[in-house]
């Protein structure tokens, strides 16, 4: 498919430097703009202006273009094309769908094969809600589609019209090309509704106010729910050296959040991945909607091997595809791995443009990118009055696993909750291996009334003791260290016991195990409940002289390790159970030291 | 007829600029012609900024001058051209035959940078591949289609490792389908060569070997291409041909350090310790080429070796290929030191396709399991060896004394096997569960109570 090029100067090119090309007799071409370039029509965008030469960076392999050849304006920036069919695929980072480019090419990605874009040939059952007089308003809906089982496609007014419906068409099927409704504006000019709609990727669509985020995301994931909560419309990075499981956590967030959308962009990142993911997830099921978590996935994959300039578009294909189903009244959630790449691409770009530096080679302009970037993410009310949130979780690889670097530094200035992966953690096969002492969250204040409400009056003072003791228990590991756990007194050695019981039964959560793999918050809560119990009665019998040693009952203790995998999620009187041993076992031992 | 050229402007290391230049494509391939003694050298189009193009030469630039030589635009890519013949022959690193034999001639040819497999095309890969040696089948699984570098030192016996495995391990499940090793030397020593090449007729597998090489004396532009001829040659004998291909790489560092040499003759921007900006998207061009393909026989497994400078694991050479492959085998100095061969420090080891391909139907059950545990315990063995540094061994408790035990018993027997010597994963893992068993009960929490029950050793 041909891309739509304008009538106008055609530029030639002059200079070609790896992904970023120089063209001259372009005084007609506006910034930003997409272009063709050479015989193969690969495509590109116009990122610096001077004079009559411009400079393009090209989202293809530029093996093979000549000086001379000709840059073909579009007249419009790069967009996206916005409707139903984008769920339960896999585009690159231009929003090309993998699938087809698959038909075109059935092993290697070819370039020049041009812009292709969601599928404009299959007919949608679509069900409309407008009627001739009713005046509609630009982000208003005026339509819907069963896009997949589970997500409902809200055919929105594009953010830039509005007037009064003159035309409707009955309900039936259509594509994404056809007119359903035509409108007629204040300035009595006419506008045609289709499913979908174009919008220019690095341009913020526009929304009503910003809202206050009160709801966490939640992930079933206990050390992010209970100890580092994410807030609806929030942001999130997980840094992390290579092995500590980045790619990982961010699976396990984009198969079990809470969120209504997925939409995950494999930035810079391997292939593999990207093919597990494909066979993955249609298998699991959503455990709200009972349906396969594909159904409310769009997938993004520029791996490391495909161009570097589509790798800085595909974050903002990604961002901007969420902000389209935020505008439906959805909760977004968006997981990129790893922006660290794209800040890599922005790097390579700007070396290529002989920019000057600042830290590490990147350009001076990250921070602000970033900070962009994740001001894309908030709890919105949209043009057309629904709910709407964008979460934004990044992975970020910082080099060496040193997150002095500036890629980490300057991510976390713009996100509220850090998700620090440890190496040290991994190395122990603790996952998720979040270090609870380096990592925090932002959000704990303003979802604490959301917790008393829903989880339990207490969950957010229970969160805050085990955490306090899990740092007291860091103080106490440095001291091991010197002179051993044996010369240690007792209620310290008890609070190295019930850490280890924390660290082991609760922290480390098992993604492969299908009740551990994603933990209801009632247990969660249950389970942290039940070692906290455990913790007051041990302290009980230490104030009476009892010794850790006889505290530690061998078959509780691995009943707590167990007991998210023996208890199950749907049924919690384990626990109560679990409490009564502990009951019984106490009890007996403390008579013998009461007198 | 393609314009000559016979005025060279500069030469700066392996780059030669020339100027006035028409109808040259990026990326073309340049044959420089010696007039008086009509050697040539080739090299490629690198930059073009309107009539001056950038020419980066695989060959000596030292006897270019000004006026010496003709430089000819070949209207050709880098291209090679692809046969089952390649099999059994040597190459330089510009795919040349070095072995005296004729050269390769085909109608097949492919372009050296090959093109980024297609997510939707490619077969999550899950196939256990057996090595033979305890610590990496299983702690550090290896698997069809995976890439998966040894991260060594100076000086360590990454080049044994590698042979080892070459020997050991058998790629194809059913006889009928085929495998083949595809070896590039970057930038190694002629002895390496030789081990390696020895090596290769000892496991009498030379006549499916295709070698690139590029000895350590020999220039560096070359060694930008010797990796990717190989891995040419790698997809084609493996999608095209469907063989089941490993790839072994060796030395990534020496390929390193030559993008970081071109990159300054060039002048561009340096990122951290000087290597170019772009090194991991050029890394991953190489890496991402291993894999399989959904619906057809045939995979490229990839060995790449690096030696870490200084043995630093976050200098960016290993940390940038940490990022982009699935997994390391890491060697320890410490291990070495000790005469404990392999010496693979299984802490910072990894597999990440492990997860998928172990277990009931490829391995054995418990597999997943008993590797865990051996993790977390000899990374316990770690903290307790640090505290005996410093209160000494016997004031140890009596399950830390345990620890020591079974950290040096993991070493001797687990750890250290012999050259020659291919243990079974049944093996193996039974080996794991005899040296847990010098583990109090209560220490493994890893274990399922039904692995207990089913595998762990009864007392004698």
């Amino acid at each position: 498919m041909a891309v739509k090029e304008e009538n106008k100067e055609k530029g030639i090119i002059s200079a070609i430097n790896g992904p970023v090309i120089k063209g001259k007799n372009m005084t007609t071409f506006k910034m930003r703009e997409m272009v063709t370039v050479g015989e193969q029509r690969l495509i590109g965008e116009v990122i610096v202006l001077e004079g009559d030469v411009g400079t393009i960076q090209v989202y293809e392999e530029t093996e093979g273009l000549k000086t001379g050849e000709e840059i073909t304006p579009t007249g419009r920036p790069l967009s996206l094309k916005l409707g139903p069919g984008m769920l339960k695929n896999m585009f690159d980072g231009i929003q090309r769908p993998l699938e087809k480019i698959q038909e075109i090419s059935p092993i290697f990605i070819p370039e020049g094969i041009g812009l292709l874009s969601i599928d404009d040939k299959k007919l949608w059952p679509a069900v409309m809600t407008v009627k001739p007089g009713d005046l509609l308003l630009a982000g208003s809906i005026f339509g819907t589609v069963e896009e997949t089982q589970v997500i409902q496609n809200r055919l929105l007014v594009p953010p830039n019209v509005s007037g009064t419906v003159i035309d409707v068409v009955p309900d039936g099927s259509y594509t994404i090309e056809d007119v359903l409704v035509t409108i007629r504006d204040a300035k009595n000019e006419l506008h045609e509704l289709k499913m979908a709609h174009e919008w220019p990727v690095r341009t913020p669509r526009p929304n009503a106010y910003r809202r206050e985020t009160l709801v966490p995301l939640i992930t079933g994931q206990r050390v992010i729910d209970i100890f580092f909560p994410i807030a609806k419309g929030g942001t999130a990075a997980i840094p992390g050296g290579f092995g500590t499981g980045k790619t990982m956590t961010q699976h396990q967030l984009a198969k079990w959040s809470d969120a209504d959308i997925i939409v995950y962009i494999g930035c810079g990142e391997r292939g593999n991945e990207m093919t597990e993911v494909i066979e993955d997830f249609p298998k699991l099921i959503d455990p709200r909607s009972g349906k396969s978590i594909m159904e409310r996935t769009v997938l993004i994959a520029n791996t490391s091997n495909m161009p570097v300039a589509a790798r800085e578009a595909s974050i903002y294909t990604g961002v901007t595809i969420a902000e389209y189903y935020r505008d439906m009244g959805y909760a977004v959630a968006m997981m990129a791995d790893s922006t660290s790449r794209w800040a890599e691409a922005l790097r390579e770009i700007s070396g290529r443009l002989e920019e000057m530096p600042a830290e590490e080679g990147y350009p001076a302009y990250l921070p602000s990118r970033i900070a962009e970037f994740y001001e894309r993410a908030g709890s919105i009310e949209t043009l057309g009055g629904d709910d709407g949130s964008i979460t934004i979780i990044g992975a970020v690889s910082p080099a060496g696993g040193d997150f002095s670097e500036p890629v980490t530094e300057n991510t976390k200035r713009f996100v509220n909750v850090f998700l620090a992966l440890d190496k040290s953690l991994a190395y122990a096969r603790h996952y998720p291996a979040i270090n609870w002492l380096e990592s925090y969250s932002g959000y704990i204040k303003i979802l604490s009334d959301w917790y008393e409400d829903n989880v339990a009056e207490d969950c957010i003072s229970l969160r805050n003791k085990m955490l306090e003791l899990m740092y007291e228990e860091n103080k106490l590991q440095e001291m091991v260290m010197l002179v051993g756990e044996d010369v240690l007194p007792d209620d310290q050695r008890w609070v190295l016991e019930i850490a280890k019981i924390i660290k082991v039964g609760y922290l480390q959560q098992n993604a492969y195990n299908k009740d551990d793999t994603y933990v209801p918050l009632e247990k969660q809560y249950a389970m942290l409940k039940a070692i906290e119990y455990l913790y007051d009665r041990g302290r009980e019998g230490l104030k009476l002289g009892v010794p850790t040693s006889r505290l530690k009952n061998i078959d509780i203790f691995s009943q707590f390790i167990k007991m998210k995998y023996t208890i199950p999620n749907d049924d919690l009187s384990g626990i109560d159970k679990l409490k009564d041993e502990i009951d019984q076992y106490f009890d007996v031992l403390f008579k013998k030291y009461e007198n | 007829m393609k314009k000559e050229y016979l005025q060279i402007d500069k030469v700066v290391g392996p780059l030669i600029q020339i100027s006035d230049v028409d109808d040259v494509f990026y990326g073309e391939v340049v044959d420089i012609v010696e007039i008086s003694t009509g050697n040539i050298k080739k090299g490629k189009v690198i930059k073009i900024e309107e009539k001056n193009v950038i020419i980066q030469v695989f060959q000596n630039t030292a006897d270019l001058a000004a006026g010496n030589s003709i430089i000819k635009f070949t209207g050709q890519a880098f291209n090679l051209p692809m046969s089952l013949d390649l099999q059994g022959r040597i190459f330089n690193g510009i795919g040349e035959p070095i072995d005296n034999g004729s050269d390769i001639f085909s109608l097949v040819e492919a372009n050296i940078n090959g093109r980024p497999i297609n997510p939707m095309s490619r077969e999550y890969p899950r196939n256990f591949i057996q090595t033979g040696i305890s610590s990496i089948d299983t702690l550090a699984t290896l698997i069809r289609g995976q890439k998966l570098p040894i991260f060594s030192g100076n000086g360590l016996p990454h080049n044994e490792l590698a042979a080892q495995i070459v020997r050991q391990a058998r790629l194809g499940d059913n006889v009928d389908e085929e495998f083949g090793v595809v070896f590039a030397a970057i930038g190694v020593k002629h002895d390496d060569e030789k081990f390696f090449r020895k090596s290769f007729d000892e496991a009498n597998v030379m006549d499916r070997v295709v070698m690139f090489v590029n000895y350590a004396d020999d220039p560096i532009a070359e060694r930008i291409t010797t990796p990717r001829c190989a891995l040419t040659a790698a997809e084609y004998l493996a999608f095209e041909k469907h063989m089941h291909i490993l790839v072994v790489m060796t030395d990534i560092t020496s390929y390193c350090e030559a993008l970081r040499e071109i990159s300054s003759a060039r002048e561009e921007v340096p990122s951290r310790k000087g290597y170019p900006g772009y090194m991991y998207s050029d890394l991953a061009s190489l890496y991402e080429r291993a894999g399989m393909l959904k619906d057809q026989v045939g995979s490229i497994t990839f060995l790449p070796i690096l030696t870490m400078p200084n043995d630093d694991i976050t200098h960016p050479i290993p940390d940038l290929t940490g990022y982009i492959t699935e997994g390391q085998i890491v060697l320890g100095r410490d291990l070495f030191q000790r005469s404990i061969y392999p010496p693979v420090a299984i802490l910072p080891s990894l597999s990440r396709l492990m997860k998928d391909g172990v277990g009931e139907g490829f391995t054995r059950g418990d597999h997943a399991e008993v590797a865990n545990q051996l993790f977390a315990s000899y990374s316990k063995v770690q903290e307790v060896r640090d505290l005996s540094q410093i209160i000494g061994e016997e004031d140890l408790s009596s399950t830390d004394k345990k620890y020591m035990a079974f950290g040096r018993a993991f070493e001797a027997k687990f750890l250290n096997q012999g050259f020659d010597e291919s243990r079974n994963i049944i093996q193996s893992l039974d080996l794991g569960w005899k040296l847990l068993a010098l583990l109090p009960l209560t220490e493994l929490d890893r274990l399922s109570p039904e692995n207990i029950d089913k595998y762990f050793p009864k007392e004698a």
